[in-house]
């Protein structure tokens, strides 16, 4: 009963996806254990962040059907409120607080003001607006460099708790010392397991089921009487504003913020992979694609180091396997992906369920 | 008499094509109305301007006396105006279900709720449940939309304005591609309608003796003008429905 209200009636209805869910929870949650070091962490806090910012493409993408190129704006106005907030107001609670303040406002106004002006306008449009007023924005924060630090970006302290230098008591706990860096990132988790559980009932709530609606038959929603508009708007905010928090998480966990770590556009293509490859309007397809993305984005180099080393004598597989042309076989690892689970990891897994 | 709905000087042009040309007409509570002409002639262009899917380029729509040409489609829905189409409009992926638990939802003025759990509410459930039960689709409640037979595609369509409960009901050929043994189960719907005084009924129908059995009145469009409107033996006999459409009709 407690598990259909935190799920929100919308279980994983899948035994392998389950299982799955279950392995990247404990994978993440023992990541500073198993795994030491700090690349292994900080690979985990990403997934945990792209999470967050992948859902809340889900919902805009997946569960209403609107195509939005400008999901990375406001990830990037959380992590540049943040980041600003911090630099200018000092290391305390109090200055993160004002600058998720001021972010999520500055993602509220632009989201609602993009969306009641252009959301009327066909799909292809909407997405041709999204792109540029994107791109203006990054082009904005890289030139306002008073205030964000231009190209350079801006690194800055965050409050003592979750500084690397906090200590929670001297002596390691099995082997990894009580750092400010390990709250941060069970402070990070713990967030990222709230949001998307949020996530999740707005996407099985009333309004989330009209979303859907909306994206099977527009016509037909407006005839039922849902004001289209009003729905896709406020999804759109919605959506907006569940970015903006992640790309605060991103500069909490950075103590960094610049335009290639939070507004580039590879970013928007990364996510956009990321919810195809999980499985579109899931919302579980975000847990599952960003987990394999970031995890193949991060170690197919080093696993091709090892396979190279081992195909030693034949020079074409050597070179074929060079840790150089990772980019070529997660590319390759995509289409293979896209061509065999067309409705995503989440959609294949289910449908066999109910084949079954 | 105040008309449940009424349409006055109702208008529309394509570039130079009057589709629907100054139709005044109004509808009382507690009647069916057919509307009938042949295939062009305006009827469901009608419709859309009535239930706002097109704008008209002049006229008025009234509905309970009151003004509604500037309502936006959602906005006449919501006020009491409920519409069957005539190819049928579904939400594909949903189940056969869901399409009609949006439609009480959507009644039930729900839509914005954003933090409950829509399983919960099993009082919408179960409302969609008795209507499917009426148009004997219960034992396909888990099917896509978009899985069913055409007939059954009609039914759904038919079961998700009955889920509107509206005040006017608006069927275009809602028997239109069914077989002759799926047709009896929309038949006695509009007849359970019709007993209600409430209700206001429009039906386009391209099978007279449909026609014939349900309306108490019949008006023709011809060319996007209303050229006939009386009771039905009287429409029928006229010389203007005989050429117009019915001559046609018997020729077949």
């Amino acid at each position: 009963m407690i598990l259909r209200t935190l799920f929100s009636g919308d279980m994983p209805r899948s035994r392998v996806l389950t299982v799955l869910l279950l392995l990247i929870l404990a994978g993440l949650l023992l990541t500073p254990f198993v795994f030491p070091g700090a690349k292994s962490t900080n690979v985990a806090a990403k997934i945990c962040i792209f999470i967050v910012l992948v859902s809340s493409f889900d919902l805009v993408l997946g569960y209403t059907g609107i195509v939005s190129f400008a999901h990375t704006m406001f990830f990037g106005i959380g992590a540049y409120g943040v980041a600003i907030a911090l630099t200018h107001l000092g290391p305390t609670w109090g200055a993160v607080a004002t600058g998720v303040a001021v972010a999520l406002v500055l993602s509220l106004a632009l989201s609602l003001l993009i969306g009641l002006f252009s959301l009327r306008v066909k799909a292809m449009f909407y997405a041709m607006i999204t792109l540029a007023v994107a791109t203006a924005f990054m082009t904005l924060a890289s030139q306002l460099s008073d205030i964000t630090g231009g190209e350079d970006g801006l690194s800055f302290k965050v409050p003592t708790l979750l500084q690397p230098s906090f200590s929670l008591r001297e002596a390691p706990f099995m082997g990894v010392s009580l750092d400010g860096k390990l709250i941060s990132f069970y402070l990070l988790m713990a967030v990222t397991i709230v949001l998307f559980l949020v996530m999740l009932r707005i996407v099985n709530s009333p309004f989330g089921r009209v979303l859907q609606a909306i994206r099977e038959n527009e016509f037909r929603a407006e005839a039922l009487g849902y004001r289209t508009v009003v729905y896709r708007t406020v999804s759109n905010v919605l959506s907006a504003l569940f970015a903006t928090l992640a790309g605060c998480l991103l500069a909490l966990w950075l103590r960094y913020n610049g335009p290639d770590t939070s507004l580039s556009f590879e970013i928007m293509i990364d996510i956009l992979l990321m919810v195809v490859i999980g499985g579109m309007g899931t919302m579980y397809g975000s847990i599952v694609g960003a987990t394999l993305f970031l995890v193949a984005q991060n170690y197919l180099q080093d696993l091709m180091k090892i396979g190279s080393t081992a195909a030693g004598g034949v020079p074409f597989l050597r070179n074929l396997l060079a840790p150089d042309r990772w980019l070529l076989w997660l590319g390759l690892l995509f289409i293979l992906s896209v061509y065999r689970f067309p409705t995503g990891i989440v959609g294949r897994l289910r449908s066999k369920r109910s084949a079954a | 008499m105040t008309f449940a709905l009424e349409t006055q000087d109702l208008t529309i042009r394509f570039g130079g094509h009057v589709a629907v040309n100054a139709v005044s007409c109004g509808f009382e509570p507690g009647t069916l109305t057919a509307i009938v002409g042949p295939n062009g002639a305006g009827k469901t262009t009608y419709f859309n301007l009535v239930s706002g899917q097109l704008k008209a380029t002049s006229g008025k729509v009234f509905l309970h006396g009151q003004d509604i040409s500037s309502a936006s489609a959602p906005q006449r829905s919501r006020r009491g105006i409920g519409r069957a189409f005539q190819l049928t409009n579904l939400f594909p992926h949903l189940t056969v279900l869901e399409n009609i638990r949006l439609a009480v939802q959507s009644r039930a003025g729900l839509g914005l709720n954003l933090w409950s759990i829509w399983s919960d509410h099993r009082e919408l459930i179960g409302r969609a449940e008795e209507i499917l039960e009426t148009v004997a689709l219960a034992g396909k409640r888990d099917w896509a939309a978009a899985a069913l037979p055409h007939g059954d595609q009609r039914k759904l369509e038919v079961a998700i304005l009955m889920a509107l409960e509206p005040d006017v009901f608006m069927f275009d050929e809602p028997t239109a591609g069914m077989s002759v043994d799926e047709v009896p189960v929309i038949l006695d719907l509009i007849r359970g309608l019709k007993t209600r005084s409430d209700k206001t009924i429009l039906l386009v129908e391209h099978k007279m003796d449909v026609v014939r059995e349900l309306s108490d009145r019949i008006i023709v469009l011809h060319n996007g003008a209303l050229v006939a409107d009386g009771a039905p033996a009287e429409v029928i006999a006229s010389p203007i429905v005989q050429e117009a459409y019915l001559g046609i009709e018997v020729a077949k």
